[in-house]
């Protein structure tokens, strides 16, 4: 039995997605309108057979959960109104949670570096949020060692010198409540 | 006319030019927008992708500002506008869930595309317009996010939208039909798998030209990002050379209204529009 906690796996998928997941008969048509469908190891229907199946390992090893790009184009499609882009969220949400590396680790981590940067100032300051995400996820190691940190270099500037790079961190009044909700979130885990 | 006005983090910094222009734009057609007083971030896809919790909690705290303002709230990025609408659908559904943060519904959630193109607006822009864009071919690029899931965007036309297309009529331009309308252009994935952003952007850019537009027409902050900032990579990894300048909206309109600032907010974009504009005779 796959289990999160004392909850079988299947069940905390439902819980969060509706029943109408039951009702998927594998018409594919969600992984035949998927844009980055060449990028998966696993197709959507198959995600949502897999989850059907209670395959916990299965599902949340997959690449195909940090590919999608949450562009609800499945959800919007599919015939019997099952909600694949959020059982993707919800699968996201439970691999995160299990502090066990992902299968494509630099997705997590630009998460990360996204939430943080809300935490800190209330809203995203680009500029912190990259040299956060480049500097956790290795990329800023990778690149210095390819030399392809020039290209980035090259297009900062072009950014910068066309006013597009706030240089400052935003200022924003409601810093302490949002402080507040990422304190509650901590409570509302999948598990 | 006024109402409450959500920027977004992008509108500071990635996306200057979409801001002034909406400001200029608004400013001509008597509309104050009001910012919402603190606005915090919505939380884009990674409150989503990470706990369910502060999806909802992050957007509703913003609901909850602009109800007690008590004016309808616009917001010109796709991303933040899905996220409210997802999260008004979460508060006030028959299984509502609960984050502590009162939101009864009871204000409407605009995009500023929706929220332009509303009837009562179509007789002043039509006033306003002193150069129309005659000769400017054009494709509407609305993505993802604006229009997707309709349930929860409650749009009516998801699969072959028109308001970007009746706006450039509408401005004198031609609007052209390509099958893109509503591809993705990879958004979250911007920094993680550039090579998933080439490809689909790669895809748009190669539709538009076969289309044989002129430029890609946005109204989302990623989707001009992605579109602008990455045509050199692109072009250099396959081979070609791109050239299509990619404009917000609201830019065309300032353009047509002959607004102050147009060649300002042109000269913010990694392709340059102006020589396009200019061997068209629009600047
Ligand atoms: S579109 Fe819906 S019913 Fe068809 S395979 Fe996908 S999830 Fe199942
Ligand atoms: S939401 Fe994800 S799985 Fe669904 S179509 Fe988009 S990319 Fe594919």
């Amino acid at each position: 039995m796959e289990l999160i906690g004392d909850k079988n796996f299947r069940d905390v998928v439902v819980d969060a997605v509706g029943e109408e997941i039951f009702t998927c008969y594998q018409c594919y048509k969600c992984s035949a309108g998927c844009p980055v469908s060449f990028a998966m190891d696993m197709l959507p229907h198959q995600v949502i057979r897999s989850v059907l199946f209670n395959q916990k390992e299965r599902v949340l090893s997959s690449r195909t959960i940090w590919v999608c790009a949450a562009c609800e184009t499945c959800t919007t499609r599919c015939p019997n109104e099952i909600e694949i882009a959020k059982v993707m969220d919800v699968l996201r949400q439970i691999q995160q949670e299990s502090g066990k590396q992902a299968k494509e680790p630099k997705v997590p981590i630009f998460h990360k570096a996204f939430l943080d940067s809300i935490k800190k100032t209330g809203r995203v300051h680009e500029l912190t949020m990259i040299r956060n995400y480049t500097q956790k996820s290795g990329e800023l190691r990778e690149k210095l060692k390819t030399g392809e940190w020039k290209n980035d270099v090259r297009l900062g500037m072009k950014m910068f010198l066309r006013g597009k790079l706030k240089v400052m961190p935003p200022k924003c009044g409601g810093v302490k409540e949002v402080k507040k909700i990422f304190e509650q979130a901590k409570e509302h885990k999948k598990a | 006319m006024k109402v409450s006005f959500f920027p977004g983090c992008s509108l500071e910094g990635t996306a200057r030019e979409y801001g002034e222009s909406i400001e200029a734009v608004c400013k001509s057609l008597d509309i104050e927008l009001q910012e919402l007083s603190d606005w915090s971030c919505c939380g884009a896809s990674s409150a989503h992708s990470t706990n369910e919790f502060l999806s909802v909690a992050l957007p509703a705290r913003n609901l909850s500002i602009a109800e007690r303002k008590g004016q309808d709230l616009v917001t010109p990025c796709a991303a933040c506008f899905s996220r409210f609408k997802a999260a008004e659908k979460a508060l006030t559904c028959e299984s509502k869930v609960d984050v502590g943060i009162p939101f009864q519904g009871k204000i409407n959630i605009l995009h500023m595309l929706e929220f332009l193109c509303r009837e009562e607006f179509s007789e002043d822009i039509e006033k306003k317009i002193k150069r129309p864009l005659k000769n400017l071919k054009a494709v509407s690029y609305y993505g993802c996010l604006l229009v997707r899931p309709p349930r929860v965007t409650d749009t009516e036309h998801w699969e072959d939208p028109q308001a970007l297309d009746i706006l450039i009529s509408r401005l004198g331009g031609e609007s052209v039909f390509w099958p893109y309308k509503t591809e993705c252009c990879g958004g979250s994935l911007v920094l993680t798998r550039v090579d998933i952003i080439h490809r689909l952007n790669g895809r748009l850019l190669d539709m538009a030209r076969e289309a044989e537009a002129d430029c890609i027409v946005t109204a989302c902050p990623l989707c001009q990002a992605n579109l602008d900032t990455r045509q050199e990579e692109i072009g250099d990894k396959e081979g070609v050379s791109y050239d299509i300048p990619i404009f917000y909206f609201t830019e065309l309109m300032g353009l047509a209204f002959g607004n102050k600032g147009v060649r300002k907010w042109l000269g913010r974009h990694l392709v340059d529009p102006r020589p396009l504009l200019e061997s068209k005779g629009l600047i």
